[in-house]
């Protein structure tokens, strides 16, 4: 109980401050390949910093309340993971609070943000197959939907799940609205869409919305690391690195492709879901 | 908390102009200049926008939109009117359809002249009005800390508190 309380402490206050560094790491890592210098590590806290001082503007009451939701979901899901229970519980959460998003962007009726909303929808269409095939493959190879069971494994779990890792880190940038896929909103600014679905959110209410962002980053980056994890101390450097490796590939495909449409992005997606996953998937019922 | 100048996003609206300013503007994002090292970028959403920038003269079409976009902008903001026909309505300033500068319809804080003008300059009236957007933030905190010795000592002809 107190090992669980401690992770959710350390989780709660370490995520915000990772997941800010990694965006301002992200962000210089751009500003380099595209041969610039770049903003300062902590760009992304003075930008919020920013943003929580200046008047608020809402355009609909229910906004607010609807980002705030959206806020304790995602930051629920990643206390839920870090103390080591049920990943797919983990997952659904994750899910429902996208929702509020969705309808955070869909309440103002703005036209922009509204259609930011419907591909939100499309985008959660296109990573959920991934993602449910990832929880299935856990619980097939380590016996167990539980985290805290999962880090305790003989070998590390992608020795059995290679094509299921492949399936989630490419549904990973989906989650991480990098482009080609970042249809519903986009992290470059001057898009076709102005800013998708926070098109209508500005001082406060992005605030929260880029710090929720911090927490899902981590929150996404530690499944990345359960693939990795098992019970030798050392596999948590080793999947350190790998986490590090994966954000760094995701950037690099960020700076190299253009926006596709919605409909090919659920194809390609479900494609190598059911490719690389569902290969994996066979393989492992035969030889278990 | 941080200073509020670190941060500066902008929003770039095209008025009437040739599109020589704005591509000035647009330059002033490249490797050349890259106006991202202080923080800047350029959204094109006005609720999460602090700073204005106006390329072009005012006509009778845009300037319920210039308006409309200052409106939106959440406080404190400034603009900042970039080339001679934001600033003055230029050669075009006699044209029947031209209302003149953009501080016929917003209020202007920073003037950027030139025909076209150059990132060097806009760069620099960036960093004026950003300058700016701090200190309209710290007089804010100023008066919140303690309204009525702020409006003495800065606004004295007002007494706010009748509303004024």
């Amino acid at each position: 109980m107190m090992k669980i309380a401690l992770s959710v402490i350390i989780f709660l206050i370490a995520a915000p401050i990772l997941g800010c560094l990694l965006d301002g790491g992200d962000r210089i890592i751009s500003a380099r390949m595209q041969g610039r210098i770049g903003p300062p590590l902590l760009q992304p806290y003075y930008d919020v910093s920013k943003l929580l001082q200046k008047q608020v503007i809402a355009v609909s009451r229910s906004q607010s309340l609807l980002i705030q939701m959206f806020f304790f979901t995602q930051i629920f899901t990643g206390c839920l993971f870090f103390a080591g229970f049920d990943i797919m519980l983990c997952f659904f959460i994750l899910s429902t609070g996208a929702t509020f998003l969705v309808f955070a962007g869909s309440v103002t009726h703005s036209p922009y943000s509204s259609m930011g909303a419907s591909r939100e929808l499309l985008q959660m269409m296109s990573y959920e197959p991934a993602v449910l095939m990832t929880c299935l493959g856990f619980y097939l190879a380590g016996g167990t939907f539980n985290v805290s069971e999962l880090v305790q494994s003989e070998k590390s779990l992608i020795m059995y799940l290679p094509g299921f890792f492949v399936a989630y880190v490419f549904s990973l940038t989906i989650k991480m609205r990098k482009s080609p896929f970042d249809l519903s909103t986009s992290h470059h600014p001057h898009q076709e869409l102005v800013k998708g679905i926070t098109t209508e959110m500005g001082s406060r209410n992005l605030a929260l919305y880029f710090i929720t962002e911090w927490y899902e980053n981590i929150f996404l980056l530690g499944v990345v690391g359960l693939f990795i994890i098992n019970k030798n101390p050392w596999s948590i450097l080793a999947a350190v690195l790998v986490v590090l490796a994966v954000y760094f590939f995701e950037i690099l495909i960020d700076n190299t492709s253009a926006r596709v449409k919605w409909d090919k992005m659920l194809v390609i997606t479900w494609i190598v879901t059911l490719v690389s996953a569902g290969t994996n998937l066979l393989v492992l019922m035969l030889i278990k | 908390m941080a200073k509020v100048k670190r941060s500066p996003w902008l929003l770039h609206y095209d008025g009437s102009s040739c599109n020589g300013c704005d591509i000035e503007v647009l330059a002033c994002l490249t490797p050349v200049y890259d106006a991202e090292r202080f923080g800047i970028q350029n959204t094109g959403d006005p609720m999460q926008a602090d700073i204005l920038l106006i390329t072009g003269g005012i006509n009778a079409q845009n300037q319920a939109v210039v308006k409309q976009l200052y409106d939106q902008m959440p406080r404190p903001k400034v603009v900042v009117a970039v080339g001679v026909c934001a600033c003055t309505g230029g050669v075009f300033k006699d044209t029947y359809n031209i209302l003149g500068g953009a501080d016929t319809t917003v209020p202007v804080d920073i003037y950027v002249p030139g025909c076209a003008a150059r990132p060097q300059a806009i760069i620099d009236g960036i960093v004026k009005a950003v300058d700016l957007f701090q200190q309209h933030m710290d007089n804010h905190e100023e008066f919140l800390k303690n309204p009525d010795e702020y409006m003495k000592k800065n606004h004295p002809e007002v007494d706010f508190k009748k509303g004024e």
